[in-house]
């Protein structure tokens, strides 16, 4: 079993949160230390609203965030580049959008 | 007398008809299915019509033959569910209903993506989900020359998540079969953050994309196809050429779940998990792709679905509790070229593995691992598909909830 550095926080091979209970902010911030994002009070609002929407039960995707409402695809790509929802939902300790293989 | 009514008549809703009438006295209650098409389609087919694999007649067939004796079998246009009156509004008559199904289904929205259903439309830009989209497809095929094909996946969720990639394996095959494959630079791109995102299969199959030499495109979320420069752009400005772009577009649930009011941001009816109950209307159930449930859009699913439906529309008549027994149990074919296949069987919690089905220990088909025997096993299915599935017979061996037994786990 993984863990997160220094911690007893579970991950899976590619540092993923096993279990959302482990999360804090401490932990948010040290996987966006390791993809190379500074976290902003706006970075952290996008990443609640990814977490409300795991607990809601709502698939995670692009179209969504174009509907949240809480920001445009653009400035999620400013904000998480490269891969933004990958990225995101790592930090957020919330399981990356898979297909079923 | 009372009335159940069931919306479509596709893979989800032909099951359920044939499930419910021997179970239901005709005397207490009439059955009525509503679809305004004539033809019934056998979807999975649309991977092999571009190949010239399968042929148009093996893959259609009237609806009609498939509704069975004692069920009225409506063809019309449903034009709304109004869910607190319990009455569906066709376009030239109302059904009341005591209890219904929605098993609308879900379809391509190629217009959700700017320029997509553009000019090239059919011409250089096409989609195989539809029977219109592959046949276009195959036409293409015949007489194309070759230069850079991408195989697209839009977003998820999506019917039947691996078809586009065993579209990738298939085009390989098709193409080295006509002795061009040195012509044709094939990329496969996905807003998935791999050709394979679950730890088990990437591993087992990881090989596929390198030894068929197909690229790879990843984390490529779409914004726009641009017609005039034969190309695909993301969100994050990247860009795919292509000269023949075959796409998954957005996939819907049916406009009338919208006009209605009941679906979510993409037409899917919020639906419990393992009831298969809508979460708002305790007298309507919904069954196959028309359902939010996080299970593949799949015919396999919607035929394990159709099993735990079918017990909990009698309990629910009986005025007892329903099961919470659906586990999103999912089982499917994946066509890897040349005459071999995959086989994968999973559900909600349980990722697929290696291991033996359905006989544990003995197969004869092999989860997760590339066979001939797989491949037989996909093209019996469409025998399977039109005599036994869709007629409601159990399949041998096969059960509605995904065993462990004979599973690497």
């Amino acid at each position: 079993m993984e863990t997160l550095a220094g911690t007893n926080v579970r991950v899976n091979e590619e540092g993923y949160l096993l279990d959302f209970s482990e999360w804090n902010r401490e932990v948010g911030e040290q996987i966006a230390q390791a993809e190379g994002i500074t976290m902003t009070p706006r970075h952290w609002e996008v990443i609640e609203w990814l977490q409300d929407q795991v607990k809601a039960d709502k698939a995670l995707s692009i179209r969504g965030i174009k509907k949240s409402g809480v920001l445009d695809i653009k400035e999620f790509y400013a904000l998480f580049p490269g891969g933004p929802l990958k990225i995101s939902t790592k930090i957020a300790g919330v399981p990356k959008p898979k297909s079923c293989i | 007398m009372k009335n159940l009514v069931i919306l479509g008549a596709g893979t989800a809703g032909t099951m359920m008809a044939n499930h419910l009438r021997p179970k239901l006295k005709r005397s207490d209650w009439n059955i009525t299915i509503v679809d305004q098409y004539k033809t019934h389609y056998y979807q999975p087919g649309f991977l092999f019509l571009p190949f010239d694999i399968y042929t148009e007649d093996q893959v259609k067939k009237p609806g009609k033959k498939f509704i069975p004796k004692g069920v009225n079998y409506v063809q019309k246009k449903i034009e709304q569910i109004f869910p607190e009156d319990s009455k569906v509004q066709l376009e030239d008559e109302t059904l009341h209903y005591d209890l219904l199904i929605i098993a609308t289904g879900s379809k391509i929205a190629p217009e959700e993506v700017e320029g997509m259903k553009g000019k090239n439309w059919h011409k250089n830009v096409f989609d195989f989900y539809t029977y219109e989209g592959a046949l276009a497809l195959r036409n293409k095929l015949r007489t194309w020359e070759g230069g850079k094909m991408v195989v697209h996946l839009t977003e998820m969720p999506i019917k039947c998540p691996v078809a586009p990639l065993e579209f990738a394996f298939l085009a390989d095959s098709y193409f080295q079969k006509k002795g061009m494959r040195d012509k044709v630079d094939l990329t496969y791109v996905t807003p998935l953050s791999g050709a394979f995102t679950k730890e088990k299969s990437s591993a087992a199959l990881g090989y596929l994309m390198k030894e068929k030499n197909i690229n790879l495109e990843i984390d490529f979320a779409i914004e726009s196809v641009d017609n005039d420069n034969n190309k695909i752009i993301d969100y994050g400005g990247r860009e795919v050429e292509y000269d023949l772009l075959v796409t998954i577009p957005t996939n819907m649930g049916d406009e009338v779940i919208a006009r209605s009011g009941m679906g979510d941001d993409l037409n899917f009816v919020p639906t419990d998990h393992n009831t298969l109950q809508s979460k708002e209307y305790e007298n309507v159930f919904v069954i196959g792709d028309a359902t939010n449930v996080p299970a593949s859009k799949a015919g396999s699913v919607a035929h394990f679905e159709a099993e735990t439906l079918t017990d909990n529309i009698l309990l629910y008549i009986e005025g007892k509790p329903l099961k919470p027994e659906f586990d999103g149990h999912a089982n499917c074919f994946i066509e890897t070229g040349k005459n071999k296949a995959l086989l994968i069987d999973f559900n909600y919690k349980q990722e697929p593995v290696e291991g033996t089905f359905p006989v544990p220990g003995i197969g004869p088909l092999k989860l997760l691992k590339e066979s001939v025997f797989n491949h037989w096993g996909k093209l019996a299915f469409r025998w399977i598909y039109w005599n036994m599935l869709l007629k409601g017979i159990p399949i041998p061996l096969v059960s509605r909830n995904m065993s462990t037994k004979g599973k690497k786990l």
